[in-house]
């Protein structure tokens, strides 16, 4: 049983710090604030293979295992979330489940400009009506001829301001109930009758471009069917599967970066004639906030190990996703503590990384959600 | 033991539940994103009296009492708590120290104009480098002819930028421990006092929050607030105080927030069912329902220990403190879960509640301070 990472993993992590720190952290309190898209981040990673990270080199991508790509969604959250969350979903909800789920010819077009960074790619499962009960969605496709027209509406996009192309679920027989009858598409933004609702003003990961995606009558040519009819509500828990262990990693991420502010603050600042981490109040919530950090990261390095050696790793994510999301929360809590009121202005980072965190818990399947996984999981044996 | 309100707290409640409906709550939400201060609720809730609400009723005051307080403050807090800490600052902060420390001349000046609302108070006790360790403040006040000249920066002073009339403490004798600072009375028409940039801040949009700086600035040796020395144990009475309002606006944003949960709970439909029919949901809310009520509980147990007379209310007023903002903010947060992605939009108002919420567990003595304050009064009962 070995825990620690090996000398290619340490590297890459060493390297993806030092690229975080000096390229990406310089802009995230501004695109904070501005809620600008980092679409010139986005680009920044794609040249270090960070838009692509498992997919095959054949098809554009790094090629790099699901370790690594727990490391790059970690080392870039640790300084800006949004950018994390932006990574995570082009990687784990946009390129995964196509070159899963995908033909030769879709992979062939839809997954190397993405995979390279020069596209970004979306989901669009969630619905006003349709958030954890996923499978009552109402977005409809009805064949005609060799095109399907979709209509519905999707909601909290993620990158839905600037994706190219998104992978939309909607329902395909409208006899079958539920998570039966349901198929996915990919769905290119110059389709006819693709449009953008308002963005969504979100308490944090403000610049990841969330946005309600329309679909008028919209129409998608039949080849961009992904998977079987009406099977597609598999592709879309599969694909969950590896999203949670982007959003695990994204927590993680988080949580290590408050932790490191926190840690960098207490050292500094004098209070009662000594340095905050001389009290023993502050001592034991640095203590909390790392042992909370090392044991999300151990679970999500499991569910990533979880990823490469199984065919289904549903429980493994689910358990990091829950046991990060939670921690991040925790850890962001008490970095806001430890700052005091400096916490809770923009001027310090905390404040940005407390409401930033707060998403984790939800998006990808709540922690509500997870549980009932995890429940039905260890119930069965 | 009673624990049933007075008929006229039970009349006061219901009024200022009906006002907050229908003036507080239809502007909280635009106020605090347009990062508005709320102007035109002080100015109706100064007609109600509730800028003088613990003023004495001879200086132009309603005269209430600390339960009646917290009854108040919890109602404004659950429609718009940056309104809440607004009057929880003027009342207790900075209408308070005034009311029973200063002397009849000070009180005449000042007590019937902060009361019709015409002056807001503030309280400025916190420096950059002076945040827990109050005691460590450097800001001077040099007595000079008939002036204290006073040099230094406040932080963090809610209602500056708008307010008339503040508690300011500055070190007055540097050689004398506890007894080195003085409380004076400033205003900030006076030569040599400025407010610095409004504070970007996480929640409270709509309440005011900047530094005071003060270069040189010249007070009327009048304005001295009790005795030269008496400072901090003015601060400290005031905080004491203080940490009822801060409980009671916890409660109040907690309470808004569970409630808004219910009503989402009851009506959002997932798997087939309102949200309530499922035994997480369930479980959350009835977590939420009662560490409400405790939390109330303790508030209006220090409440009114505080009215009855007692000496000693430190403990439970650090208790209350303690236990309903860290209650606050798991209520909150809570509240966002069961709201789900809703609950992340700037549109709904658990979003606000949650940030809002944060900063209770760090004003008025963060959490950590009152467990040193909570423990220290527990081992010295023991010794």
């Amino acid at each position: 049983m070995r825990l620690e990472l090996d000398e290619d993993h340490r590297m890459l992590r060493d390297t993806l710090r030092r690229f975080a720190e000096e390229e990406i952290e310089p802009k995230a309190a501004i695109h904070d604030r501005t809620r600008e898209f980092p679409l010139a981040q986005f680009r920044k990673c794609a040249e270090l293979g960070l838009t692509g990270v498992m997919v095959d080199p054949d098809h554009g991508g790094a090629g790099m295992d699901a370790l690594s790509y727990v490391i790059a969604i970690e080392e870039i959250s640790r300084v800006d979330a949004s950018l994390g969350v932006v990574l995570s979903v082009n990687n784990s909800l946009y390129c995964h489940p196509i070159a899963t789920f995908g033909n030769e010819e879709q992979k062939r077009k839809y997954l190397p400009p993405f995979a390279r960074g020069e596209k970004l790619g979306a989901y669009c499962l969630t619905e006003a009506n349709a958030g954890s009960d996923a499978g009552s969605l109402r977005t409809s496709a009805v064949r005609k001829g060799d095109k399907y027209i979709l209509n519905g509406a999707k909601v909290f996009v993620t990158n839905g301001i600037a994706a190219d192309a998104c992978i939309v679920y909607a329902r395909t027989d409208p006899a079958a109930t539920r998570s039966k009858g349901i198929s996915a598409f990919i769905v290119e933004r110059r389709f006819p009758g693709y449009s953008l609702g308002k963005p969504e003003t979100k308490m944090g990961i403000t610049s990841s471009g969330s946005v309600e995606v329309v679909l008028t009558d919209c129409e998608v040519p039949a080849e961009n069917l992904l998977g079987e009819e009406h099977k597609g509500f598999r592709i879309a828990l599969h694909t969950l599967d590896g999203g949670r262990i982007g959003i695990a990693a994204q927590a993680l991420g988080i949580a290590q970066g408050a932790l490191d502010k926190a840690l960098k603050y207490s050292k500094e600042r004098v209070q009662f004639g000594s340095p905050l981490c001389e009290k023993q109040s502050i001592q034991w919530m640095l203590a909390d906030m790392a042992t909370d950090t090392d044991a999300a990261r151990l679970l999500t390095y499991r569910a990533a190990r979880a990823k490469e050696t199984q065919e289904r790793y549903t429980l493994e994510a689910s358990m990091a996703k829950l046991f990060a999301s939670e921690t991040a929360n925790r850890v962001a809590y008490k970095a806001v503590q430890i700052f005091g009121g400096y916490g809770y202005i923009s001027e310090y980072p905390v404040e940005r990384y407390f409401r930033d965190a707060r998403i984790t818990e939800i998006y990808e399947g709540t922690s509500e959600i997870q549980r009932m996984v995890i429940a039905s999981h260890i119930l069965k044996d | 033991m009673d624990f049933t309100l007075s008929e006229d707290q039970q009349i006061l409640k219901a009024t200022m539940r009906d006002f907050a409906a229908a003036e507080i709550v239809p502007m909280a939400a635009s106020l605090e994103k347009r990062e508005e201060f709320p102007a035109d609720i002080l100015e109706k809730l100064a007609t109600l009296g509730i800028l003088g609400m613990s003023i004495p009723e001879d200086h132009g005051g309603a005269g209430f009492g600390s339960v009646s307080s917290a009854l108040v403050l919890e109602e404004l807090a659950a429609a718009c708590a940056s309104t809440a800490v607004t009057v929880s600052v003027h009342n207790t902060a900075s209408a308070g120290p005034i009311s029973r420390f200063g002397n009849a001349a000070q009180k005449r000046k000042y007590l019937p104009r902060m009361a019709s609302g015409e002056l807001l108070g503030g309280f400025a006790l916190t420096e950059p480098s002076a945040g827990s360790d109050a005691a460590a403040i450097q800001a001077r006040a040099i007595r000079s002819g008939d002036r204290y000249v006073l040099t230094g920066t406040k932080s963090w002073i809610t209602n500056a930028l708008v307010g008339g009339v503040f508690v300011v403490f500055a070190v007055t004798d540097p050689g004398r421990g506890s007894r080195s600072i003085s409380a004076f009375i400033v205003e900030p028409g006076m030569p040599g006092f400025s407010f610095g940039k409004a504070e970007d801040k996480l929640g409270l949009r709509a309440s005011m929050t900047a530094e005071i700086i003060l270069k040189g600035c010249e007070v009327p040796a009048d304005n001295l607030l009790g005795e030269e020395g008496m400072g901090l144990r003015i601060a400290l009475s005031t905080l004491d105080l203080g940490r009822i309002g801060i409980a009671a606006q916890a409660i109040g944003i907690a309470r808004a927030a569970f409630e808004a949960a219910m009503q989402h709970a009851g009506r959002r439909e997932a798997f087939g069912a309102p949200l309530s029919r499922l035994q997480a949901i369930q479980n959350k809310l009835a977590d939420m329902a009662t560490q409400i009520d405790a939390a109330r509980l303790l508030t209006h147990w220090a409440a009114y220990l505080i009215d009855s007379g007692a000496k000693d209310f430190t403990r439970p007023a650090s208790e209350a403190k303690l236990y309903a903002t860290e209650m606050g903010n798991r209520v909150c947060y809570e509240a966002i879960q069961i709201f789900g992605g809703y609950g992340y939009s700037r549109e709904y108002s658990v979003e606000r509640y949650f940030r809002d919420v944060r900063v209770t567990t760090l004003y008025e003595g963060t959490s950590e301070i009152q467990r040193i304050v909570i423990a220290r009064k527990l081992i010295s009962a023991a010794a």
